[in-house]
């Protein structure tokens, strides 16, 4: 651009910044034609294999294999099933079967439990054999009527607490344990946020309780709340961004991209990043033609999800294990709650704080993290960082991230200086839940792990840090230029960068200030001294 | 006596006085960029802070020409003249009323104070806002430009700042030194008419 054209540019941006209402980009609607065309192909409710009663989530998996005969082999390659994932660039394993975290800690003698998650029918045992195809649970993903999730959850009798920390014994009753395979069967379909968000949403064990942008309220959420999953914003829903291709489903926390330089992807669909639909310049023409400029080094996120937890949902901030087990004096367990009715000390759980409108951490990131796993020997001196996100401002690779931070507190082996795994689930005496003895729910879930346990029960603080993806603001919502270029504002505590309103050299801007303000003041006592002389010839004459 | 002079053409008095709006302006805009305080906002700030930029090199570009083509660049050749006298006459011989020591013509509108200090704006101070500030601007075409191993954006960021501290200390002084004429008014009116009154001796010498 000409400087001239640069000028008429600025006018105009100004003008139009000035002018512009916000307007949401909504999904076109499909035509009248469209919509009376039936939505898919196949319509399972006609389908006579599906045409009677099933047991079990594994007949009906066998109904499903019958035409589907190619399924199990793609679901079983993929991370929603094998929980297991190997970074290639750390040599780390990873994945559920094998992360440490500071909310239910390690899923070692807690498999099945954990597993209600999990897209298999019955892992009902210690043992399960992931090479069962019968075992896929297509309901888990491809159920269309929003029930059957709960009720896959409560087939498996845990305590009720374990989900329902405080719970309503009159309501019991009417659960239904036993779904009705059948049925879920004639009416599968896509996945939906319904059915991500089942597990999605409730993360550790309840709803928006680890991530703080993945909760229910992205279900009816507003565009202000998210742009893109909203049914009057852009309409979307997982996959489109997530997209899936034989069952593999793009985006990892354990290896996710922290610049995308491919751009734009018409052909191809979303790789699960803001580029492939966004493209490399994402802001438009008219916008400050600064936007554009910090692609290179402000990740999307930072700016346009201005806070996590904004649609109602409280979201941990602090997870304190040192202190659950507490009974009261009759010996029953306690809940106690703050004034929004969050529980900020169960028996269970320990103490909690939470957070709404939490405005995330801001930290370099290259895409590449390292996982503190079981093996792993820790200083439990300081707060031990259970991830740690590689990156720096010298890596071109690296961008400056939002993150939620996890505080917390759990138990260690003390003699051993490692993370440690603690049975929580289950209704023996090795249980945390029935007994409320670290050591032996230590020592059960360790031997499940296959690591050794001295005895020795400590605590630590750690630190978990969760890049932050999801309730993407739309433009009106997002950050505004003051609010990082100030001389507080949310970079501060960012190293290695320099961007204006930040401030760096104090001793140039304190001799500056002295230079313009001795000038000042020189100016002004010699004014005055001028305008005393002149009264006093005055005077004289 | 004294006798009325032309002092300053029409394209002179106008690029003087949008350049003073301008330098103003951009003193308020650059500060509040830098931090110092809230006015605009940043984003309105940086914005009119780069119109202003484009439009503050334009002129100087013009400036320039006019300077180059209508020989009036001489009045800035520097002179060391009475120079010390001149100091210690703004300072304190001012304050007696003891006569200017230098006489203004036509042909040497500026005293050789002004000429060292309006010199060094064209060389040194205003070079240095706009190089930094068109380097600044550009941060992001460094790299295809081949100037990223060189530069570092706290660096021009400060040559930026620095430099704009010294223009706003000149402004300060500058503005007070318009209020040393015969009268008070005296300089500011010439500036705006292009008329002023010189000593009449010196007057004939143009
Ligand atoms: C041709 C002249 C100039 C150009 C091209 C220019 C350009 C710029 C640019 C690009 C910025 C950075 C703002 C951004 O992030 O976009 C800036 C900042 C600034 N400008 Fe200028 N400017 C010019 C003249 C001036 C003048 C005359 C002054 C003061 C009298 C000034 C004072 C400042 C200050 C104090 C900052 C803040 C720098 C920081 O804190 O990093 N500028 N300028």
């Amino acid at each position: 651009m000409s400087p001239l054209q640069k000028i008429l540019a600025s006018v105009l941006t100004l003008a139009v910044c000035a002018l512009a209402a916000p307007e949401a980009n909504a999904k076109p609607p499909l035509s009248a034609a469209l919509a009376a065309l039936p939505a898919s192909t196949a319509d399972h409710s006609q389908f006579k294999e599906l045409q009677r009663e099933f047991e079990s989530g594994s007949e009906l998996t066998r109904a499903c294999l019958s035409c589907h005969n190619q399924a199990a082999k793609q679901v079983h390659a993929s991370k929603h099933w094998k929980w297991e994932f190997v970074n290639g660039k750390t040599g780390q394993t990873l994945g559920k079967r094998h992360v440490v975290n500071n909310t239910l800690m390690s899923i070692a003698a807690n498999g099945p439990y954990c597993a209600r998650c999990h897209i298999s029918n019955e892992w009902t045992e210690a043992k399960f054999d992931f090479t069962d195809p019968n075992q896929v649970d297509c309901l888990a993903c491809h159920d269309t009527t929003g029930t059957y999730t709960s009720m896959k959850m409560h087939q498996l009798r845990s305590k009720c607490s374990a989900c329902h920390v405080e719970f309503d014994k009159s309501k019991a009753r009417n659960v239904v344990r036993r779904p009705d395979f059948g049925e879920l069967g004639r009416h599968v379909g896509k996945p939906s946020l319904q059915t991500c968000g089942a597990c999605h949403f409730n993360s550790d064990g309840g709803n928006g309780i680890k991530h703080g942008d993945l909760d229910s309220s992205l279900l009816n959420a507003a565009p202000e709340l998210d742009a893109h999953m909203a049914k009057d914003g852009a309409g979307l829903t997982c996959f489109n961004c997530h997209k899936t291709r034989r069952h593999q489903t793009l985006g990892s926390r354990y290896a996710p991209q922290s610049k995308d330089p491919k751009g734009k992807n018409v052909l191809g669909g979303s790789r699960a990043t803001c580029e492939s639909c966004h493209g490399l310049a994402p802001h438009p023409k008219t916008a400050n033609a600064k936007l554009n400029d910090h692609v290179d080094r402000i990740a999307c996120q930072t700016c346009h999800i201005p806070a996590i937890a904004r649609g109602g949902v409280p979201t941990k901030t602090r997870w304190d294990w040192s202190s659950a087990g507490r009974l009261d004096k009759a010996g029953k367990e306690i809940i106690t709650r703050d004034d929004k009715g969050r529980i900020i000390y169960s028996t269970q759980r320990g103490s909690a704080e939470w957070a709404e409108n939490l405005v995330p951490d801001y930290v370099w990131f290259n895409g590449e993290v390292k996982y503190l796993t079981l093996n792993d020997k820790i200083n439990p001196a300081g707060t031990v960082r259970l991830n740690v996100l590689s990156g720096g401002p010298d890596d071109p690779k690296s961008r400056i991230w939002p993150v939620k931070t996890l505080r917390g507190k759990q138990p260690i082996d003390a003699e051993n200086a490692t993370l440690v795994g603690v049975r929580l689930f289950g209704k023996d005496e090795n249980a945390f839940w029935e007994a409320y003895d670290w050591n032996k729910a230590i020592a059960a879930s360790m031997a499940d792990a296959g690591r050794p346990f001295s005895g020795k029960v400590g605590f630590v603080e750690t630190e978990m840090r969760i890049p932050v993806n999801h309730m993407v603001a739309p433009e009106s919502g997002a950050l505004s230029c003051g609010d990082c270029h100030s001389r507080n504002g949310r970079m501060a505590t960012v190293p290695g960068i320099y961007y204006p309103g930040r401030g760096i050299y104090w001793l140039i801007d304190l001799l500056g200030l002295l230079l313009v303000g001795g000038a000042l003041a020189g100016v002004l006592a010699h004014g005055a001294l001028r305008i005393a002389v002149k009264f006093r010839k005055s005077g004289k004459a | 006596m004294t006798q009325r002079v032309y002092l300053f053409a029409r394209f002179e008095r106008f690029w003087h006085w949008s350049q003073a709006g301008l330098i103003i302006f951009m003193a308020v805009t650059g500060f509040e960029i830098h931090g110092f305080y809230t006015l605009l906002g940043f984003e309105p700030a940086q914005e009119l802070h780069t119109i202003a930029a484009w439009a503050l090199i334009s002129l100087w570009v013009f400036a320039i020409f006019w300077h180059a083509t209508t020989g009036e660049w001489k009045q800035y050749i520097p002179s060391f003249d009475r120079l010390f006298a001149i100091m210690r006459y703004y300072s304190v011989d001012i304050l007696t009323g003891a006569p200017h020591p230098y006489k203004k013509s036509r042909l040497h509108k500026h005293n050789p104070l002004q000429r060292i200090v309006y010199l060094s704006l064209w060389v040194l101070i205003n070079p240095a806002l706009w190089i930094s500030g068109a380097l600044y601007y550009y941060y992001n075409d460094w790299g295809p430009w081949g100037l990223a191993p060189y530069l570092k954006l706290e660096y021009v960021a400060t040559a930026h700042v620095v430099a704009a501290f010294l223009i706003t200390t000149f402004l300060v002084i500058h503005v007070y030194l318009i209020t040393t004429g015969h009268t008070l008014f005296a300089y500011i009116k010439a500036m705006i008419t292009g008329w002023a009154d010189l000593d009449e001796d010196s007057a004939q010498e143009s």
